[in-house]
């Protein structure tokens, strides 16, 4: 029907489409083709010296939130305070005593990825300035 | 059973099947992650730009914007200027309100026959609850996966999960659009199904893309809570795709590429199918015209210069004719010269 090559309302729709690209490129034009390095935690001389953590690496690197809720929980709710892992081995659960006394090196070691992936945890809200637990 | 919906639930299988084996199996990880998504983004913008030019090309040639209020007249009738938009502020107003609140979806009723004959128009509001839901939580949905493609993250969309993540449920914590976009693309869903008359005017093209949105959210809550992935290596590839320094991390589960995969072939499907209302709901002329034809003529644009004999040709034609017979015309023969020298 009638001249199909022309574009009725040309600027409006133009312009709407101008839009619509700069939205869907928008990952593409706002970081200038520029990633910061893939965060690699820093391990300090006593978590080396351990070898290995309550699971191993692979488990804490996917699950280690879902085990310090578990931890909280446990803790708090039922009052035990040993934990089992896969290996027999027992651990207190105890997030300043037992991860942070490896693992005291927050800035280094937990904000490298949590910055990297934008996750903003809680743990904090209550473990000020990596207190230890008194008994 | 429903030969639609068994094929587009078969369809959406396969493709889960696909991305899983093709992954797990084979190990065509750069397929599914790289090229895969590349040619997705690619076929979305294109594909977009092309149907909406498509549509701009067609003629409008008349007002036929919906007039669901009195229309602007005498200045003593109080005109609906939204309803019934008569400038191009009202129809604006009317768009924004109609794109961010679907108000004409608000509008639906059902129609019965109520105690025999009786035809009775019921308030109907589940439809547009559904509707509102499920693309409001799916925006807000898109908008929070911005984490993964933009580095460092800006606070607002850190404000944004913190507050999608209110209820503070288990850790890593329940998003709350992840959960009603689940619920209301089921509803949806069920809605096709369980309602005769909705269920008689459903292809295969409805149930589709709500099984394929299905997919995405389901493949998304496990990987999150349930199967878990490696989301700085998730970081890392989607990274590695908006710098186009495409990488493939070791281990990201094929959880991720499974989500990958269905979020891709839902952008390369989107500009083709009737998802494309986001872009046609500018370009709808019910909405988007003012209701200006009593003011302004409106010309069809598809008309061509039509050769007319007017009157007045015809009479110079046949003047000298028409006067031998008597018959009256509305110039006379012009005198002689003769008669101009009396």
């Amino acid at each position: 029907m009638g001249n199909k090559k022309q574009i009725y309302d040309r600027g409006m729709v133009v312009a709407g489409l101008v839009i619509f690209v700069i939205i869907t490129t928008f990952p593409f034009w706002y970081n200038h083709g520029k990633a910061s390095p893939v965060p690699e935690p820093e391990l300090t001389d006593r978590a080396k010296a351990a070898r290995e953590c309550v699971e191993p690496k692979s488990v804490m690197r996917a699950k280690h939130m879902q085990l310090l809720n578990v931890w909280r929980n446990t803790v708090v709710r039922n009052g035990k305070r040993v934990y089992v892992n896969s290996k027999g081995k027992s651990f207190d659960m105890s997030l300043s005593n037992t991860c942070l006394d490896c693992h005291f090196n927050k800035a280094e070691f937990c904000d490298q990825c949590h910055n990297y992936a934008s996750v903003k945890t809680y743990c904090w809200d209550c473990h000020i300035d990596n207190p230890k637990e008194i008994k | 059973m429903n030969v639609n919906y068994i094929f587009s639930l078969l369809s959406v299988i396969v493709l889960f099947l696909l991305a899983y084996v093709g992954v797990e199996a084979a190990g065509f990880q750069i397929l599914f992650g790289v090229i895969i998504p590349y040619l997705a983004i690619i076929t979305f913008i294109a594909g977009f730009i092309y149907r909406v030019l498509n549509w701009a090309r067609s003629p409008v040639p008349f007002r036929i914007p919906s007039t669901c209020g009195q229309q602007k007249s005498l200045s003593w009738i109080k005109p609906a200027r939204i309803d019934n938009p008569s400038t191009k502020m009202g129809v604006v107003i009317r768009m924004i309100l109609e794109v961010l609140f679907f108000r004409s979806l608000f509008r639906n009723t059902k129609c019965q026959l109520k105690e025999g004959d009786k035809l009775s128009y019921e308030w109907e509001k589940w439809l547009w609850l559904g509707a509102i839901a499920f693309h409001w939580s799916f925006l807000t949905v898109v908008i929070r996966h911005f984490r993964f493609f933009i580095d460092p993250v800006p606070s607002c969309l850190q404000l944004l999960e913190k507050v999608d993540g209110f209820l503070q449920v288990g850790l890593p914590g329940v998003l709350f659009s992840g959960i009603v976009l689940l619920a209301a693309v089921i509803f949806l869903f069920l809605r096709r199904v369980f309602i005769p008359q909705v269920r008689y005017v459903s292809l295969a093209s409805d149930f589709f893309p709500l099984f394929l949105i299905i997919g995405v959210a389901i493949s998304g809550i496990l990987m999150r809570h349930f199967t878990k992935v490696d989301v700085i290596g998730v970081k890392e590839l989607t990274m590695g795709l908006v710098t186009f320094r495409p990488k493939i991390p070791s281990d990201v589960g094929s959880a991720f590429y499974v989500h990958l995969f269905f979020v891709s072939v839902l952008m390369a499907y989107f500009p083709f199918s009737k998802l494309l209302h986001l872009g046609g709901i500018f370009m709808s002329p019910t909405r988007n015209l003012a209701n200006n034809s009593r003011r302004i003529r409106h010309i069809n644009p598809w008309n061509y210069p039509v050769e007319v004999h007017t009157y007045e040709q015809y009479e110079d034609e046949f003047r000298e004719k028409m006067v031998e017979v008597g018959l009256p015309v509305e110039k006379e023969i012009a005198p002689t010269i003769s008669e101009e020298k009396e």
